[in-house]
């Protein structure tokens, strides 16, 4: 797994690659807990993602729940379709915006 | 605040809190006493809490094991300091909640005669378990060799269930729609992309809504394993499963082969994603329970759980140590032994909390009132739990009330004031009359008036008749009418297995004919029972498939069928497109009337001051009906005015019913002056769509005052 986070004016642009699961999910949340410090519209490019287990998709909701309580957004960009299909029969899709690219994500956001 | 991580509770939590720090290093691994409860493996900040408990054990052994691994990460006897009572539990630190698998090893007596059956050589699966791993894929052949079978997981118990909770539809206005998760989508015709799956059911959904039932009831989705006594049939060598899956393996844990994504472990999320989503449609969810035996068999089975734990405790023994078997499947669980009661309410307090489970089926439930040494109690203490239970205390509690030891409840269940019963006499009386029985029409009255001689006596209403005429057990709505006799050899035990009391009738030729007319009188019959079916007062159940003419080609016992005698054909859709829509409609017409669903008996008396009766009964002539032990025919009429007990007006309804070989003619009374003129409803004697209209959209008829009810036919009116 790896991960790197930047600042886009009020978004904040994580581009995240490899496997997130039970042991790569602690890491990816607290980078992008230290990134949210700066903003609270978040668009995690996942077109790198291969693997997305269950403590992951919790991780991404967690996440959801505390960029929506702070009147935020998050936008998944380019979830293979494999995780999207895990994503809508476990209901963690409900929560989220998907988009294709980073620039539809990131229209989304605004 | 901590700093709180939610994908694996790995957080400081001993700087949160004093009683989550280890204590103990074994092997590595850094533990602490642990709490008794809850029973099972449950995340705690910064670990897992590992409880389990056994009267006759002594000692235990957690053993953990990498996802899918042949040997032990590690084995953590547990140190006697940890043990409360028969309690053993244990705190273990920094593991790995989405790959740990585990279980426990037992020691204790080996001695049968004293009921005694400890082996410290098995690895053991947790009654609590949350999820079982090892069965992650329908039909994945199973490694024989595997010394550790069905393997404990831990569950993330967090699924966000926004706003949803149990719907509580009044039972009296349930409509049950009996499905077996895995047949309903399983035929390549459904068209779906995980076929066979909860998430497959989930997107079929509007098919469910528009049929207008308003309540799944889920044939057994606990961890089963479908190859449990599998083998191939002799002749034709297709494989034969425990399909319909009536022998549980664990309790607490959904079968992960039911959920496309139970190889990556998350059909907890799956099937509550599932419930979640029919909630939002308006559909109830009633889970099939199977607490009478469990899959470990008599003693020549496996050991893989309960009897390795604590034989003497979970089952039913005879003085000499073997195994009562009242369920006909080996064993019998101890229903009425403190215990396995507590683990019976813990599980289903756990479904209706955890889950938002709106009721639950019990199968065999007869046995539930067994005694530890079989005899029936006249007061049992689990049925009597489960009905004053504060987290169940709006659940809907339906019995199968018998069992295989002969015990025959239905109409004498103990009751508590909660529990409904599969109303065995409905379809027994049913099937007599719309085969054209004599002798039928005094039973025939009753059912359909929610068995008053049933349940009348003892103050328990119409709601305690779960009215069906088909079920999975026995012929298809459609068999019922196309075979005289079952047809059982697919199931390799020489026709053998399954029922021989169907009390059905083929029309004239045994299976599938094209002679129109056998045809046409195989599909009115149908139609017929789908009509008294939605007008009888109680609550109707129909069978999966029903309302598409679904055959099992004669087979009245499909329980190991893993092929199109079970799995649901969509295209009979469009072949019995008229079906259907009689079906949809007789569903609305329910709907429609809430004349039909009184939650309480009728009185066949007049009590708001109407000029009529709640219920009258007629025939040839109005008000006249034929009792005799030849008669074939009978008609009623409900009073609009009696409706919900006479605080709601309904239009008048009447029903003629002709299970004759001829025609006849009936006398129709006139509904009270000022109540509008008789339309038609049903008339099952015309070919479709002139057999049923939609509600409101019922044409007048033309003579107010009779109605040629053709051969074995029903007739519906509506005054307004």
């Amino acid at each position: 797994m790896a991960i790197e986070t930047k600042l886009d004016g009020a978004n904040v642009i994580a581009t995240v690659s490899g496997d997130i699961d039970g042991k790569s999910a602690p890491q990816v949340q607290s980078e992008l807990l230290a990134a949210l410090q700066a903003g609270n519209r978040l668009l995690v490019d996942m077109r790198g993602v291969v693997y997305l287990s269950s403590a992951g998709l919790r991780m991404l909701l967690l996440l959801y729940r505390q960029v929506a309580a702070r009147k935020g957004k998050v936008v998944l960009v380019g979830v293979s379709e494999e995780i999207r299909d895990t994503m809508s029969m476990t209901g963690f899709i409900n929560f989220f915006t998907l988009a294709d690219s980073q620039e539809a994500g990131l229209s989304a956001l605004a | 605040m901590s700093t709180a991580n939610a994908a694996t509770g790995r957080i400081d939590a001993q700087e949160v809190r004093i009683d989550y720090y280890p204590t103990h290093e074994i092997a590595g691994f850094r533990l602490r006493p642990g709490k008794p409860f809850p029973f099972g493996a449950t995340l705690v900040p910064g670990g897992v809490n590992f409880s389990i408990f056994s009267s006759h054990a002594v000692s235990c052994t957690l053993v953990l094991f990498e996802k899918g691994a042949q040997e032990p990460l590690v084995e953590i006897p547990f140190p006697d300091s940890f043990r409360i009572g028969h309690v053993w539990s244990m705190m273990v630190f920094d593991l790995d909640c989405e790959t740990i698998e585990y279980g426990y090893r037992m020691d204790g007596p080996f001695d049968p005669a004293d009921g005694q059956r400890f082996d410290k050589g098995k690895i053991l699966l947790d009654p609590y378990a949350k999820a079982v791993g090892g069965r992650d894929v329908w039909g994945t052949p199973p490694d024989w060799d595997n010394l550790f079978p069905y393997r404990g997981r831990l569950v993330f118990e967090d699924f966000d269930w926004e706003n949803d909770r149990p719907l509580e539809i009044p039972i009296e206005d349930l409509i049950i729609y009996e499905m077996h998760v895995r047949s309903f989508t399983r035929h390549a015709s459904a068209g779906v992309k995980h076929p066979g799956t909860f998430a497959a059911l989930r997107d079929k959904i509007p098919y469910i809504r528009e049929l207008g039932v308003n309540c799944v009831e889920l044939m057994p989705v606990y961890e089963f394993d479908e190859f449990e006594n599998s083998r191939r049939h002799p002749d034709s060598g297709e494989m034969l499963y425990n399909y319909w899956g009536y022998s549980t393996v664990n309790f607490f844990a959904p079968k992960a082969g039911f959920a496309a994504t139970g190889r990556l472990g998350m059909q907890v999320d799956e099937l509550k994603t599932l419930v979640k989503e029919l909630h939002k449609n308006g559909i109830e969810v009633i889970l099939d329970v199977v607490f009478n035996h469990t899959a470990e068999g008599d003693e020549r089975g496996p050991t893989f759980s309960f009897r390795g734990i604590d034989n003497k405790t979970y089952y039913m023994l005879t003085p000499e140590g073997y195994y009562y078997n009242f369920s006909g499947c080996g064993n019998t669980l101890n229903c009425n032994n403190p215990i396995v009661r507590s683990i019976v309410l813990d599980c289903l307090r756990y479904w209706a909390a955890e889950y938002h489970i709106d009721g639950f089926r019990f199968d065999l439930a007869a046995i539930l009132g067994r005694d530890p040494w079989g005899a029936p109690l006249s007061n049992p203490p689990l049925l009597e739990s489960l009905a004053f239970d504060p987290v169940l205390g709006k659940c809907k509690l339906i019995a199968e009330a018998w069992d295989a030891g002969g015990l025959y409840q239905v109409g004498s269940f103990p009751a508590f004031g909660r529990w409904a019963e599969w109303n065995g006499k409905y379809r027994d009386d049913l099937r007599c009359f719309l085969k054209g029985d004599p002798g039928k029409v005094g039973a025939l009255a009753q059912r359909i008036q929610g068995s008053p001689d049933l349940y009348g006596w003892n103050g328990r209403g119409p709601t305690a008749s779960i009215n069906f005429i088909t079920c999975h057990d026995g012929f298809t709505l459609y068999d019922l009418f196309a075979y005289n006799e079952k047809h059982n050899q697919a199931n390799g035990e020489n026709n053998n297995d399954g029922g021989n009391d169907n009390d059905s009738w083929n029309c004239g030729w045994e299976g599938e004919t094209d002679t129109p007319g056998i045809n046409s009188l195989r599909m009115r019959l149908v139609r017929n029972a789908w009509a008294i079916l939605m007008v009888s007062h109680g609550i109707p159940m129909v069978l999966m498939g029903d309302e598409l003419g679904r055959t099992q080609r004669g087979n009245n016992n499909t329980y190991c069928q893993d092929n199109d005698l079970n799995w649901l054909d969509w295209r009979l859709a469009d072949k019995n497109a008229g079906l259907l829509r009689f079906a949809r409609n007789m569903i609305a017409f329910r709907k429609a009337h809430a004349g039909l669903r009184n939650r309480y008996h009728l009185s066949n008396r007049d009590y708001v001051g109407s000029g009529y009766s709640d219920i009258s009964w007629h025939g040839e002539k109005a008000w006249n009906a034929d009792w005799s032990g030849e008669s074939r025919m009978l008609a009623f009429m409900l009073c609009g005015r009696h409706a919900k007990s006479g605080t709601v007006c309904d239009d008048y309804i009447y029903v003629a019913m002709n299970s004759h070989w001829e025609t006849q003619y009936f006398e129709i009374p006139m509904p009270v002056p000022g109540s509008g003129k008789w339309h038609v409803a049903v008339n099952t004697g015309m070919p479709s769509p002139e057999d049923i209209f939609e509600p409101g959209s019922e044409p007048e008829l033309g003579d107010q005052g009779h109605f040629l009810v053709q051969a074995y036919s029903v007739v519906v009116l509506v005054a307004r």
